[in-house]
């Protein structure tokens, strides 16, 4: 009887501590995550610039969207980007990834690999804005010594989103390599020695084991490198602006301009809402590929 | 016996081979960070006579004190460089605060909320924490416009610390992920030894569970304050006056006053190298750490 008394004490001291435990996460959580984004999803229906009241307007916001060119230029904007940026930054980071493996563990290595992740975009940008600059930069000092036409990067239509690309790889390369290492380092040594044994030369042992083998890891880092790479901002605010012309004005930036510049609250919750589509749409795909494929080991 | 020679000696070939690539990518990786301070230290006028050379050309450190403000503006224009100076330490200062400020709160609340959800019984747990999940998956595109009138409007907390620390003080969905994840890999033992002593929950998560759990919640707090250090747009938006520009908002604000057809490259640089220590002595101090957390957030 009194142990039954002191266990259901015990049971309700757990809950009332869970509780208190919880509720300043979930504060956090429900005025910054929850609230928010449910209040973006409303004002996206709305007519708002801060001034006046908000004016429901149905889905008139989604409606414009559709025809909105500039909209669907940003769109195109930020596709090529990611175009440009994913595939080659994922090879990249294999190779690194396959030949730390391989080479060398040192954790010196990877320590200066991750270097560029670690610092701020803003200062990653500003260093390339003055590797890359027209006419004292360091990139073009070297291709002129070369007997090449010095070039524009960042200042050029053209060369603007592959260099803003580039840029990217160069800070995100070695961050991707680590990871893909780290998956690497949970393949069993052993299924190499035994295909090797069956006379698998290194091409074969890649394709028939590191890739399938390595998938969830590699799916992983494809879905989250590509959910950041929609969302490409802070480099542009110091290179381009946006510019040579609309060259760079990817969706993240035209979001800013109408928020922030423009001050239509609505419009821009409506832009946000439809690249969360978007980005969700591109996650749901790559997991559903992930699922059917995750039998590797087991 | 000739096939063992031949793969041994394809192998060092091999070898030369990889050692010649990674050198060159640690080589591309470390050179531009390099180049930002070789310039932060060079001379106006050599930097645009002396462009190839590898070290500081006409070594000089006006560059750093323009940017610290130890010139009037008439000497900084004097030099080639332009009025407005950094205020560097005012940056510094506001940067250290809130990321700071906010590791602390979200390592520790974040903490309080996974250790519930780990190892004490509620209704709806499992609910819950399924909500915070999802969460994670919300990209920030999504949140920021409305935190951003919460700010101005209802919060009224424009131009302030909190203004900008708020959003992720109390939790981060990553961060109860992450140490959930890590709660539920410690052993009970301890903790069952505790309760039998009668020892209180939150008592056991003081003494026991955090004392236990420094390396995961350093882990944490390292890729957190990383994170915070380097964000951009969230404290432009929100501390936009003067006194309470972050370093990254305060780089930023100095590269677009810099006249565009010739920037002042050498304040530029020598503001970038200053901005650089803090990030060099994390990865100096807890480099091997940082390693680590990243290769475990790619298995979260």
């Amino acid at each position: 009887m009194t142990i039954r008394t002191g266990a259901q004490t015990a049971r309700r001291n757990e809950i009332t501590w869970a509780l208190l435990f919880i509720l300043p996460s979930i504060i956090g959580f429900l005025a910054f995550f929850a609230i928010p984004s449910v209040r973006g999803l409303l004002m996206s229906f709305t007519n708002w610039d801060l001034l006046r009241p908000a004016k429901f307007t149905g889905i008139a916001n989604y409606i414009k969207l559709l025809s909105d060119k500039e909209f669907l230029h940003a769109l195109r904007v930020t596709a090529y980007y990611v175009v440009l940026n994913i595939p080659l930054q994922t090879v990249i980071a294999l190779g690194m990834a396959v030949m730390l493996d391989r080479f060398t563990k040192s954790t010196a290595i990877r320590g200066i690999l991750i270097l560029p992740w670690l610092l701020p975009n803003i200062i990653v940008a500003l260093l390339w804005l003055w590797m890359l600059d027209p006419t004292l930069g360091f990139i073009n000092q070297v291709i002129m010594s070369l007997g090449f036409e010095r070039q524009p990067f960042l200042g050029s239509v053209t060369q603007a989103m592959p260099t803003i690309a580039a840029i990217n790889i160069w800070r995100h390369a070695g961050y991707t390599a680590i990871l893909l290492f780290a998956g690497l380092q949970n393949i069993p040594k052993d299924v190499y020695e035994a295909a090797a044994i069956d006379g698998a030369d290194e091409r074969q042992m890649f394709m028939g084991i590191t890739l399938p083998l390595l998938r969830p890891v590699l799916i992983f880092v494809l879905v989250t490198s590509l959910i950041g790479s929609f969302q490409i901002f802070d480099t542009i605010v110091i290179t381009t602006k946006g510019g040579p012309v609309d060259a760079t004005r990817v969706v993240y930036w035209y979001i800013y301009e109408y928020a922030f510049v423009r001050f239509k609250m609505g419009y821009a919750a409506t832009i946000s809402v439809a690249l969360f589509l978007i980005l969700i749409t591109i996650t749901i795909i790559q997991m559903r590929y992930f699922n059917a494929d995750s039998s590797d080991l087991d | 016996m000739t096939t063992l020679k031949k793969t041994k000696a394809g192998i060092s070939t091999r070898q030369i081979f990889a050692w010649i690539v990674l050198g060159m990518i640690v080589l591309v990786t470390l050179f531009p960070v390099w180049w930002v301070v070789r310039t932060g230290f060079s001379s106006k006028q050599e930097i645009y006579v002396d462009t190839f050379n590898l070290l500081p050309v006409g070594p000089t450190l006006n560059n750093f004190k323009r940017v610290l403000g130890m010139f009037s503006s008439e000497e900084a224009v004097a030099q080639g460089g332009t009025a407005g100076a950094m205020n560097f330490w005012m940056d510094l200062k506001n940067s250290l605060v809130v990321s700071t400020t906010t590791i602390l709160g979200q390592t520790f609340f974040s903490a309080m909320a996974a250790y519930a959800f780990a190892r004490l019984k509620f209704r709806f747990r499992d609910q819950v924490f399924f909500l915070y999940l999802t969460a994670m998956m919300i990209p920030g595109v999504v949140t920021l416009v409305p935190n951003y009138i919460l700010m101005a409007r209802e919060l009224q907390w424009m131009n302030t610390y909190r203004g900008i620390i708020a959003p992720s003080f109390l939790m981060t969905p990553f961060a109860v992920f992450f140490l959930r994840q890590f709660f539920l890999s410690i052993n009970h033992e301890l903790e069952e030894a505790a309760k039998l002593d009668g020892a209180s929950i939150p008592l056991i998560f003081v003494r026991v569970i955090l004392p236990m759990s420094v390396p995961a919640l350093s882990t944490l707090a390292i890729l957190q304050f990383l994170g915070n250090w380097n964000d951009y747009l969230w404290p432009f938006l929100i501390g936009k006056g003067a006194d309470m520009r972050t370093l990254t908002v305060g780089l930023a604000v100095f590269q677009s006053q810099t006249p565009q057809g010739a920037p002042d490259w050498g304040g530029l640089m020598a503001g970038t190298t200053l901005s650089l220590i803090p990030t060099i002595l994390i990865f100096l101090f807890f480099g091997r750490r940082a390693v680590n957390a990243i290769q475990f957030t790619g298995f979260r």
